[in-house]
């Protein structure tokens, strides 16, 4: 009786005979097994996340220990790979994805800043949703389109009329001249680096959009009563008070352009070297990987791939849990 | 203007401001100028191949003429699968973080690790999916392509389950409580009801999502020239057909990519539209 509810018992309990009773009884039992199970499935859920997570790094792991264990951490600084004597090294392939990442993030990171400032600061009230979800609509573009339009239209276009530009007026620039030496085969390093800025753009953008929004009103009124121009309000209000989430804003455009395949793949070139020029070909991480994998005869070549995945992995999940952690603590900072 | 107050300082401000406010115009316009540029590019070299036998035949060898047949049928059925096993685990680990453990360890744990997941670099799952089933099952599958797909969808099923079932009222929550409802049937019946139409967005962004993935399936569903319905074998899938066609030298084969990329892309388009449209007028009411 004890556990029956309140409303039960003052509604009909006095009124019920030993038969209805023990009907309800069941009917109650039923009820909080099912309450019982329900949660403990959501529970299972959700440790299911984390064993996910869990079981992707032990199959890596598992995956890439015969070339871990022939190559050890030389693998990390050895610059060949070579299929035929089976010597394989990770530092081409960890270079290209740094690189680039880096001129997607030198690009992506100021043009994402100022739309975002157009955004929140500038832009009618009406015009702010179609453009906030224009640029979001770039992001939903799979990364497969952007390869093909890249190699078809982007790349030739960059051939044609960039890079020789670029040969004849950086290239002779000292110090920086070197970055822009070679002929201009339209893909390569920096062709892949700024279809990945084009990627990663939306990101920065949403994030900054969403951070900037959240700056309490008052303080921008305050810098604005002063006489302050709308540049000054955004450097000196807005970037500093939102400079957390900006930066995990960032690291998480980062963790994107680190990881990105396909596109990549069809611009890079595929070119197991370092070169001094970013006009020369590459290759990335993923796109070694995307491109061999399936090609990859011997044992030793296929664990050599899952191991720049592994690598791939562990860099992304650490620029990826800075990002989230730099957005946490703005939120606590807001109180959102 | 009273000329008198345009000190130095002043006009070196002003202009700054003029020169910052043109930037982030033109940073907009550049931003939005790459959506066009690109769609136009899409509609320019994959329309004229559109045809009703694209949707009616299948892939041809290089030379022949041809359609998207089997690689759409296999993009759908896999899909569909990913979407029918990844769901229900992404909504009830959801249901836990927003309901049953709102403010616990292991919540504030979960939110971290599948943040993460959601922005992990899609061809490490396709390694995942190749160690675990290819590699033991020791063939190529549609199975393994479903299940790589599945593991993406999880984590943004999750997110948006999550957010969506945070924003309904406890006031709710509470209504069904006092009436004797237990806590399961509060969630099944109140809570998702009143969450419902975040949930499906959640999903129909996740169907976007994967709709488009190709990196995950290079080594899972591997491809298949041939109409197939066994999923123990590789299954062809429109975003590989596109990676295999754009990259050959035929000039059919190059056409016929162009095609599948405007078919996935306005798929894509119209699927994230939708969502949108669905929480803007979840907003409204």
């Amino acid at each position: 009786m004890g556990e029956q509810s309140v409303v039960d018992v003052a509604l009909q309990g006095g009124t019920m005979v030993g038969a209805q009773q023990a009907d309800r009884r069941k009917a109650l039992q039923k009820l909080r097994l099912n309450d019982v199970i329900f949660r403990l499935g959501t529970r299972a859920a959700a440790i299911f996340v984390l064993v996910l997570l869990g079981a992707i790094i032990v199959a890596l792991i598992h995956g890439s220990w015969p070339a871990l264990q022939k190559f050890g951490f030389g693998f990390l600084i050895n610059e060949s790979w070579n299929p035929v004597t089976e010597n394989f090294g990770a530092i081409a392939p960890i270079y290209g994805t740094v690189v680039t990442s880096f001129i997607a993030m030198l690009i992506a990171v100021p043009v994402g800043l100022f739309i975002a400032m157009f955004l929140t600061e500038l832009c009618p009230k009406w015009l702010r949703r179609p453009i906030g979800v224009a640029i979001e609509l770039l992001a939903g573009i799979p990364s497969i389109i952007y390869g093909i339009w890249g190699l078809f239209v982007f790349a030739p276009f960059l051939q044609q009329y960039v890079q020789p530009a670029m040969i004849n007026t950086l290239g002779n620039v000292p110090g920086i001249g070197n970055l822009f030496a070679g002929p201009p085969y339209g893909i390569g390093v920096l062709t892949a680096g700024l279809i990945l800025a084009i990627m990663v753009l939306p990101f920065i953008t949403s994030i900054s959009r969403d951070v900037f929004e959240a700056v309490p009103p008052v303080l921008k009124e305050a810098a604005y009563g002063l006489g302050c121009t709308t540049w000054e309000v955004v450097r000196y209000v807005v970037l500093p008070f939102t400079r957390v989430g900006v930066i995990g804003g960032v690291m998480l455009g980062l963790g994107r352009a680190l990881g990105e395949t396909m596109a990549v793949t069809f611009v890079i070139g595929n070119a197991h070297r370092i070169s001094g020029s970013i006009l020369a070909p590459g290759t990335t991480i993923s796109a070694t990987i995307a491109n061999e994998f399936t090609e990859a005869v011997g044992d030793l070549y296929t664990s050599a791939l899952i191991a720049l995945g592994l690598i791939l992995f562990v860099i992304t999940f650490f620029v990826l849990a800075i990002a989230r952690y730099m957005l946490m603590r703005l939120n606590a900072r807001v109180g959102a | 203007m009273a000329a008198s107050f345009v000190t130095p300082l002043y006009g070196k401000r002003q202009r700054r401001n003029t020169i910052t406010k043109f930037l982030s115009l033109g940073a907009t316009a550049f931003g939005l100028t790459w959506l066009v540029l690109i769609l136009i590019v899409l509609l320019w070299e994959g329309f004229s191949g559109l045809s009703l036998r694209v949707f009616t035949e299948m892939t041809p060898p290089p030379g022949a003429a041809g359609g998207l047949l089997n690689p759409i049928a296999g993009s759908l059925v896999m899909t569909v699968l990913a979407v029918i096993i990844g769901t229900p685990i992404g909504m009830l680990a959801g249901t836990y973080m927003a309901e049953y453990g709102r403010y616990d360890k292991l919540t504030f744990f979960v939110r971290f690790i599948n943040d993460i997941l959601l922005s992990a670099p899609s061809i490490v799952v396709g390694l995942f999916i190749y160690e675990v089933m290819v590699a033991q099952m020791g063939h190529f599958s549609g199975w393994a392509g479903a299940v790589s797909l599945a593991v993406i969808v999880i984590p943004v099923v999750v997110r948006t389950t999550e957010d969506m079932l945070i924003l309904v009222p406890d006031t709710l929550r509470e209504a069904a409580a006092s009436i004797g409802l237990p806590r399961s049937l509060m969630i099944q019946r109140i809570a998702y009801r009143a969450a419902r139409a975040g949930m499906v967005t959640g999903v129909l962004l996740a169907v976007a999502r994967i709709s488009g993935e190709t990196a995950p399936l290079l080594f899972t569903a591997l491809n298949n020239q041939f109409w197939s319905t066994d999923l123990n074998a590789p299954v062809s899938s429109l975003p590989v057909v596109i990676f295999q066609f754009a990259l050959s030298p035929y000039k059919d084969w190059q056409s016929l990519a162009w095609t599948g990329a405007l078919i996935i892309t306005f798929a894509v388009l119209a699927l994230s539209i939708a969502a949108r449209l669905l929480t803007a007028q979840r907003k409204q009411s």
